[in-house]
């Protein structure tokens, strides 16, 4: 099953509610994935780029990794423990921190990087989940959550969306990929570096790749229409954009809600319900093998569809 | 796509002597099982339930005549099974609404999502906006009208029953099929297999008027109509066609 939420806001008034407004629509899908769960929240561009780290140990001592991080990369590092996971604030790139990481700790799995984005994400009760990294005090211009009833791989923390592989971007699936071992191995040779066995990452990957060879984000998805063998609903988010797409046979489900204020994507519409305006808002079924694509405009500072 | 039409007709539950009668239930504070109890335990009367928010499984299993006005949009399953009632959405409806239903009426005044009305044996199942992908998959002999558009794949194995689509059909329209009979005013994206269109004679045009009469589109004209059905060509094996096995 699984479950997926995406909240794009258009109207900066509602940016100090975005972690309050995502959980509650995370909430309500916890039954369609209640094995784990896991959000992208783009906050406040910050100086400098943030790594969120998970340590599956249980020993990692952040301090000491933070103060040999920075005098290997150069710059100043600082970084916070929630839970499992460790927040690097890097004073610079995020690229020479996660090389370093790679080389000198290759058993810690990095889950996010980037100016804007953060992600955390663990097993268990999503609402638990959401509670333990404070999602509801997080703000930002748009967000992505997911909950995952898993098929094609383990029940770890690692496994859970979303699934970042370029910087600021990320992407939460439901579905299943028949085709990602052959995938990732195109992706590997092609520079892409995986965390984890997980279908949904080479569906990530896929699309950073395109990304980077210069599509938009709506090209990139249709690209993947071609590629991507399996049944799927993505939701795609960048550091100004967000974007969906349902497989053309469309067995996995969403509602798609519009209003001047924002633009709300769910796997059902119990997750829109109880946005503020939504009495108002257009409510519609995104036609199956469509893109669905909006981005924050920065020629007036007001955020239209693309 | 063609104009969905104007649909001109009463709402169960909606005039002002029913609803001044109707009892609520607010399903923010009862819950949707309560609601059903409360349902399966009446013979008749009509109800507005409140606050649906896209809840699963709203007024399913009903077998009295009861007319139930849902004032909101449902998630999955709305009026599944229903037998003799009257059952008013306003608003949208997730996947599979009124599958399984023997018997009354379902109307949806907003978008249906898919698999509307699957396996339905009886009754009419009323969508005044769009219905999503496998619109009256397996149709066992319900009645189904759609103001707008149906996606792909509806129709697909349907044995029994009426599809009529006042707007488009998507791709592989009536895969499949067996003795259901379709409609669609505007174009077919693709037939499936052993799906062929078939003569309008005049007894297809008063069973169209009917159909639309009945859904309250009775301002859309039957000449507008194609109709659909099955070639019969998969219903006895072919031994030219031994060598595909």
């Amino acid at each position: 099953m699984c479950g997926i939420v995406g909240l794009f806001l258009k109207d900066p008034a509602l940016e100090s509610r975005l972690g309050r407004l995502t959980a509650a629509m995370l909430h309500e899908m916890r039954e369609r994935g209640p094995d784990s769960a896991g959000f992208a929240v783009y906050g406040p561009a910050r100086n400098g780029e943030t790594l969120v780290v998970l340590d599956r140990s249980g020993e990692a001592a952040w301090p000491e990794i933070a103060a040999q991080m920075g005098a290997a990369i150069g710059t100043a590092v600082g970084c916070r423990p929630v839970g499992d996971h460790g927040v690097f604030q890097i004073d610079g790139a995020a690229g020479p921190a996660r090389d370093w990481l790679a080389l000198h700790h290759p058993g810690l799995v990095v889950l996010s990087y980037g100016k804007r984005m953060q992600i955390f994400k663990g097993r268990g009760d999503p609402d638990a989940v959401a509670a333990r990294f404070g999602l509801a005090e997080m703000t930002g211009s748009h967000a992505l959550a997911h909950t995952r009833m898993a098929t094609e791989s383990a029940v770890v923390t690692e496994g859970s969306h979303p699934f970042a592989t370029a910087p600021d971007q990320c992407l939460v699936h439901n579905g299943s990929l028949s085709n990602h071992n052959r995938l990732r191995r195109g992706l590997i040779v092609n520079g892409i570096r995986f965390e984890t066995a997980n279908d949904s990452e080479v569906a990530a990957a896929f699309v950073s790749a395109r990304l980077s060879e210069g599509a938009s984000l709506a090209e990139a998805l249709e690209a993947g229409l071609k590629e991507l063998d399996g049944f799927y609903t993505f939701a795609v988010a960048t550091a100004d954009g967000l974007a969906i797409l349902r497989d053309p046979i469309a067995c996995k489900p969403a509602v798609l809600a519009e209003t001047d204020q924002w633009v709300a994507m769910a796997s059902e519409f119990r997750a829109i319900a109880a946005l503020p305006g939504v009495e108002s808002a257009r409510i519609w079924e995104p036609e199956p093998g469509v893109v669905h694509a909006w981005s924050h405009s920065p020629h007036d500072g007001r955020r239209q569809a693309a | 796509m063609t104009v969905a039409p104007t649909p001109n007709r009463a709402i169960p539950g909606q005039n002002t002597t029913e609803q001044a009668d109707a009892t609520l239930v607010d399903l923010a504070e009862g819950g949707v099982r309560a609601l059903n109890s409360l349902l399966h335990g009446t013979d008749d009367g009509a109800f507005r339930v409140v606050n649906p928010n896209g809840a699963h499984a709203v007024a399913v299993g009903l077998n009295a005549p009861l007319a139930v006005t849902v004032e909101g949009h449902v998630g999955y399953y709305c009026a599944g099974m229903n037998k003799a009632a009257q059952i008013a959405v306003m608003g949208n409806a997730g996947t599979g609404v009124a599958e399984n239903m023997m018997s009354g009426q379902v109307t949806v005044h907003g978008n249906a999502s898919q698999s509307a009305g699957a396996s339905a044996h009886g009754g009419t199942l009323v969508i005044d906006g769009n219905a999503a992908a496998r619109c009256a998959i397996s149709l066992k002999g319900a009645d189904i009208v759609v103001g707008g558009s149906v996606g792909h794949m509806s129709a697909f194995m349907a044995q029994s029953g009426r599809l009529l689509v006042c707007g488009d059909a998507g791709d592989a329209l009536g895969d499949s099929i067996y003795e259901a009979r379709l409609y669609v005013a505007g174009t077919v994206k693709s037939l499936g297999a052993d799906c062929v269109e078939k003569e309008m004679r005049d007894e297809h045009l008063a069973e169209v008027a009917v159909l639309l009469a009945r859904a309250g589109f009775g301002d859309v004209d039957p000449v507008s109509f194609r109709r659909y059905g099955s070639a019969r060509r998969l219903y006895h094996f072919e031994v030219d066609n031994a060598g595909a096995y």
